[in-house]
């Protein structure tokens, strides 16, 4: 079944306006939060809620809320992650462009919390109609006094701003994206320091994804302790998955964490079963970087238990047997796929997005490329497919960033459960669609 | 790189909204607006950044010019070289391919009778393939400019291109009333 918490009103005529908002209720968390609580208590209330980043990695908020370090005369800034571009990830462009308001009046708490008075949000370049979006909405916020000088008479000052990528996934690893925020290439930067202790401008600085913020204004208002009570053990509250592929009903489901991947994929109120009465194939479970999984794997854990759209039970079996809940990148692939070819389009996509940085990653995704465009062009032989097995396995782990393990992953998890198509297309029983159109 | 001899300032109002762009950023860190800056420059210079172009940004910014051409040779979106009045963007990523991009692809390309990354002769359009845009539900698609144009069919494609034929001013991601800076 759905659950609403961050959707609730994404049908109410208008809801992207602040009046609209306002009238169903919105705003009443920051008023509680900046007129009842204690920057601390709203830190508590956060930790309580076992809420867990909804930008892939699934740390615990509230924890990495707590790492920040507060040096007395040094400002700390909140810097919200709406770069959204992991494949098959649209999640966050959808709150954004349908309530921007909950975007703003979480970061209006969450800022409150943190203690930081400037905060940015980063949108990716390619969202300049969400952008726009988001700036009308900001305006209105001043003008109805939730940001700017003494908000709501509370004493508490925060500015809030916009600020457009130009293209460039790496900007979607935090440090790439304070790099970028700073007006520079997103190279990625080493770690420790963190951000948390040394981030925007070397202050301390939170970067949380939009999901993330934005689910901290129901945490506020109904309590840490009724949201962790939503989902299913450390998987608290409710996810937005992104669903797409060959599917009858593409589109952003929010979930209550814990429902059967079975369920999801099959009934009416989600994706609705597979397109064209075809049969399922595969699932990429949490966006492009998690591993592939079949049918068999996707619906139930090796144990035969059924799989379900959790953080724990998507991981089951580890990388042997199971994936990652992810960013909720739902990618659904129907019988006819050809995941050689798959597979090909999302390492030429890492290729093009690695910074170039770390050799490992630069080298490895360009041989990776080739090796598959050979192999799609009929002219690969079976040792190809061990090199490929063999350089994503030196790329993993041996990067600044995770944009090597998210480059490795998918390539690893084609070979680990579909070999065999590998092998037909290098013994030539069988043919792909040429690479060559879309280089 | 020759210091370049033709800098000369954007349009008044241009220079304004971009001093109004460098205050949201803390004092001294006015690097930070380097980016949103370039895309008001590209917006305002035919879609792409000339030397000239990325130098004026550097002199308003009081940044040195390579660390403007650094930059903007790293972001997809700045181009360093002239495109077509209407740049088709079309995405080629996963969720893009399964609902048929490439046919998406090969029919603009025999329409307008040139390649992906090729512009028309006349200067009319330039047919860019671009990784995933983040519009994966609505598969597939494509970007003009600021415009996503999402679940395209054939005779979308086909409306989109007759629609854009004639266009008069270079398709941009963002137009002066984007940033409302005045609140």
């Amino acid at each position: 079944m759905e659950r609403r918490l961050l959707l609730e009103h994404v049908d109410v005529p208008g809801i992207r306006t602040y009046d609209v908002y306002r009238a169903k209720g919105g705003y009443e968390g920051a008023e509680k939060a900046l007129k009842s609580m204690t920057p601390d208590a709203v830190v508590e209330e956060v930790k309580t809620s076992g809420l867990r980043g909804r930008g892939g990695a699934g740390f615990p908020t509230g924890m990495k809320w707590s790492f920040l370090a507060k040096p007395e005369g040094v400002p700390r800034y909140l810097v919200c992650n709406a770069d959204e571009s992991e494949p098959g990830t649209f999640k966050d462009r959808f709150l954004m462009q349908h309530i921007p308001h909950l975007l703003i009046e979480g970061m209006i708490v969450s800022s409150f919390a943190l203690g930081a008075n400037t905060a940015y949000i980063y949108v990716r370049g390619e969202f300049f109609y969400v952008i726009r979006i988001l700036e009308a909405a900001i305006a209105e916020a001043y003008k109805a006094g939730w940001l700017g000088k003494n908000i709501q008479g509370s004493g508490f000052d925060l500015d809030l701003y916009v600020h457009p990528g130009a293209g460039a996934y790496i900007c979607g690893e935090e440090t790439a994206l304070l790099e970028s925020l700073e007006g520079k290439r997103g190279n990625p930067r080493i770690k420790p320091p963190f951000p948390a202790v040394k981030g925007l401008y070397d202050c301390p600085t939170v970067v949380n994804n939009v999901e993330t913020i934005s689910a901290v204004v129901p945490i506020v208002k109904m309590g840490g302790e009724a949201y962790s009570k939503i989902g299913i053990g450390r998987s608290t509250g409710t996810k937005l998955i992104s669903a797409s592929g060959h599917i009858n009903k593409p589109g952003v489901y929010e979930i209550e964490l814990g429902v059967p991947v079975e369920e999801f994929i099959y009934s009416d109120a989600f994706c609705g079963g597979i397109w064209k009465n075809r049969k399922l194939k595969a699932v990429v479970a949490g966006g492009s970087s998690v591993p592939i999984l079949p049918t068999e794997l996707i619906l139930k854990t090796a144990n035969g238990e059924p799989r379900l759209m959790s953080y724990e039970s998507l991981a089951d079996g580890g990388f042997a047997t199971g994936t990652m809940l992810g960013s909720g990148g739902f990618i659904v692939m129907d019988e006819t796929t050809d995941i050689v070819h798959n597979l090909y389009t999302f390492t030429r996509f890492y290729r093009h997005e690695s910074c170039g940085q770390c050799s490992p990653c630069r080298e490895g995704t360009a041989w990776m490329e080739k090796i598959l465009h050979k192999i799609l062009n009929g002219q690969g032989t079976k040792s190809d497919v061990d090199l490929l097995w063999d350089i994503q396995r030196k790329i993993e782990g041996n990067t600044i960033c995770p944009l090597g393990d998210a480059a490795a992953w998918p390539v690893a998890s084609a070979i680990r459960h579909f070999r065999h198509e590998f092998e037909a297309l290098v013994t030539g029983s069988k043919t792909s669609q040429p690479a060559d159109i879309a280089v | 790189m020759e210091p370049s001899t033709e800098v000369k300032p954007f349009s008044p109002e241009t220079e304004a909204l971009m001093q109004q762009i460098i205050s949201r950023y803390p004092a001294g860190n006015q690097k930070s607006a380097l980016l949103p800056l370039l895309h008001l420059a590209q917006a305002e210079s035919d879609g792409w950044l000339s030397v000239p172009v990325m130098d004026r940004v550097a002199q308003i910014l009081g940044i040195q010019r390579i660390e403007v051409y650094e930059v903007a040779s790293f972001y997809s979106m700045f181009n360093l070289k002239p495109v077509g009045k209407c740049l088709i963007e079309v995405c080629r990523t996963s969720s893009c391919w399964l609902r048929g991009a490439y046919d998406i692809v090969s029919h603009i390309e025999n329409r307008l009778g040139i390649k992906a990354g090729e512009t028309t002769p006349d200067g009319r359009f330039t047919l860019r393939l671009v990784e995933c845009l983040g519009s994966c539900g609505t598969a597939p698609m494509l970007q003009i400019g600021e415009h996503y144009h999402e679940n395209l069919t054939i005779e979308k494609v086909d409306a989109l291109i007759e629609s854009n034929g004639q266009n008069t001013r270079h398709s941009t991601y963002l137009d002066h009333n984007t940033f409302q800076t005045k609140r």
